[in-house]
């Protein structure tokens, strides 16, 4: 555990100290921003006219028609920029050679994952920290349940965490950054879109192809709902992905 | 100390090192020296666990490269060819790191790096980041991270390539003042460098060893009868039929003008009679020394004529 957060605090004060990191969070501000100002602005919109047709303030389902799109949208900006933190995971390290400093200090190779993999995702904790100004701003001026706001959360970081381990096993795979980012990219929105096929497929591989795929399961958190089932699809994606990243590496070895 | 057998690797069909077998005591300085792509790096990375032989074993203090890794690498420092430097983090800051992931305890940290810092001299730039520091510190920033834990063996690839020569000899004064606390292992295919730091070379050329052994035994072995090297003043055509007269003389060549050297046989100590002949023809004598056999000779000898030597 000690050995993660050495490894974890390394990357951690690279990325701080690089203009990737401060570039990313903006460019994920101000996205998240325009959105949330636009889904904002058109329910009040939606609110103001119902208001007008029956003559009396029946509020319209904030949660429903603001905090949950918000998050969907919060998960596409996240497919988009979290390639680009996961992509120097490991490629940079091989790509600098200052790989063979960890290979051959006394720590496992698991932890050496494990604390890229919790790096990454304090990164993004922080930004996605650092946005929920407009799920405050909503609490303060109008009266969002919480609950579902809570579950939203937890389901963005899940699937964040999806990104971010297919993300360190494209990063395993080379040595470049730009492909490692175009491969998590790709898989990404694979996983994302992987349920389109469902209709076309048929009632058993449809099943299947909707049960990979990353946005059903979303979906239940956003509702506020946390089902067993969707928690051990996002634990075991992770997990499915860091072993597989621990494969290639330690295959490279052996090369 | 190190004890290695039979060790061998191949990258797909193309074979690194085939068959080498070595000892290395504790205390000694050893250096490999071969040609590139002789094998040294592939020998390095494997004692330091960082990647697998194909096939035999290799052992530090008795563990196992393979199954005991881990124990190994905490004996050990390593300083592979490019120095595994972060370009973005200031020198104290990699040391710390590099510290830490040694298992080196929170409490003595402080006191590692420090001492660390003190031996490479790296006091003046302990605040700068690595990534603009010039190629000299960066070595030292790399042999740092490599004593940092305090390891009983170094290994160190190559440790003055790409360095100016002050620098390179800033770097071999370094290694010289470490040798007397630490086991080292350096690689190199400098030879001057191999013989002013180690005391046994191991020799290896095309991925298996050409010869093993201390250098002053490896000298004498290799020089087959003396050298001379004569350089007078006034040279004349007297000079080579003259001095090949004497007894015990072999032959003379004259190499460069008024430079000749002598093969004369084995402890043949007939200087006296040389420099007496010159002084009686008054031909001016201006140098007279023997011609120790330099490690490039033996290197050369070895890579070129290997089975003519080998053990």
């Amino acid at each position: 555990m000690k050995n993660i957060w050495i490894v974890a605090k390394k990357d951690l004060s690279s990325y701080f100290s690089s203009p990737v990191f401060y570039t990313l969070t903006s460019v994920f501000l101000i996205l998240n921003g325009f959105i949330f100002l636009n889904i904002l602005n058109f329910f009040s919109l939606q609110s103001f006219q119902a208001q007008q047709l029956r003559g009396r303030g029946i509020g319209l389902n904030i949660n429903e028609m603001v905090i949950e799109p918000s998050f969907q949208n919060m998960g596409v900006i996240l497919l988009l920029i979290i390639p680009l933190i996961t992509m120097r995971s490991f490629a940079e390290e091989k790509k600098s050679k200052t790989f063979a400093l960890l290979l051959s200090s006394p720590i496992h190779l698991r932890e050496i994952i494990a604390g890229k993999f919790l790096a990454c995702m304090i990164v993004i904790g922080l930004m996605v920290f650092l946005s929920s100004y407009s799920t405050c701003y909503l609490v303060l001026i109008g009266n969002p349940e919480i609950g579902p706001i809570i579950t939203g959360y937890l389901g963005i970081l899940l699937m964040a965490g999806c990104y971010v381990s297919m993300g360190l096993f494209a990063s395993s795979l080379t040595d470049n950054q730009i492909v490692a980012a175009v491969i998590s990219f790709g898989l990404a929105l694979f996983m994302w879109i992987i349920g389109w096929g469902a209709q076309a497929a048929g009632p058993g591989l449809g099943q299947l192809l909707e049960y990979l795929s990353l946005v059903t399961h979303l979906e239940h958190f956003l509702k506020g709902l946390i089902n067993s089932s969707d928690l051990v699809y996002y634990v075991s994606f992770v997990l499915f992905g860091l072993f597989l990243t621990h494969r290639i590496l330690e295959s490279a070895r052996w090369r | 100390m190190i004890e290695v057998k039979q060790l061998s690797k191949s990258y797909g069909p193309r074979e690194a090192i085939k068959n080498l077998s070595f000892q290395i005591e504790k205390g000694e300085v050893v250096g490999f020296l071969g040609p590139n792509g002789a094998g040294k790096s592939t020998t390095m990375n494997i004692l330091s666990c960082i990647m697998p032989a194909t096939s035999g074993t290799a052992k530090i203090c008795g563990f196992d490269v393979f199954e005991q890794a881990l124990e190994i690498r905490r004996l050990i420092g390593y300083l592979p060819e490019t120095p595994p430097l972060y370009g973005d983090m200031l020198v104290r800051d990699f040391l710390v790191f590099a510290a830490r992931i040694r298992n080196v305890p929170l409490k003595k940290t402080n006191a590692a790096v420090e001492q660390a810092i003190e031996k490479c001299s790296l006091k003046e730039v302990d605040g700068r980041i690595i990534g603009r520091l010039s190629k000299g510190y960066r070595q030292r920033v790399g042999i740092a991270q490599a004593l940092v834990h305090d390891p009983d063996i170094l290994i160190l690839d190559e440790p003055t390539i790409g360095l100016d020569p002050i620098q390179i000899i800033e770097i071999r004064k370094l290694i010289k003042e470490l040798s007397s606390s630490h086991t080292i292992i350096l690689s190199s295919h400098i030879l001057p460098e191999i013989t002013q730091i180690c005391k046994r070379v191991i020799i290896v050329s095309e991925g298996q060893i050409a010869a093993v052994d201390s250098l002053d035994a490896l000298t004498t072995r290799l020089r087959k009868g003396e050298r001379l090297l004569l350089k007078v003043r006034h040279s004349n055509n007297e000079i080579i039929k003259k001095l090949s007269s004497l007894e015990k003389v072999n032959a003379v060549t004259e190499h460069q003008p008024s430079q000749f050297t002598i093969d004369c046989e084995p402890n043949a100590d007939i200087q006296d009679e040389i420099a007496r002949l010159i002084l009686d023809n008054k031909w001016g004598i201006i140098e007279l020394k023997p011609a120790s056999m330099t490690l490039e000779d033996i290197f050369l000898k070895l890579t070129l004529e290997e089975n003519e030597v080998r053990p």
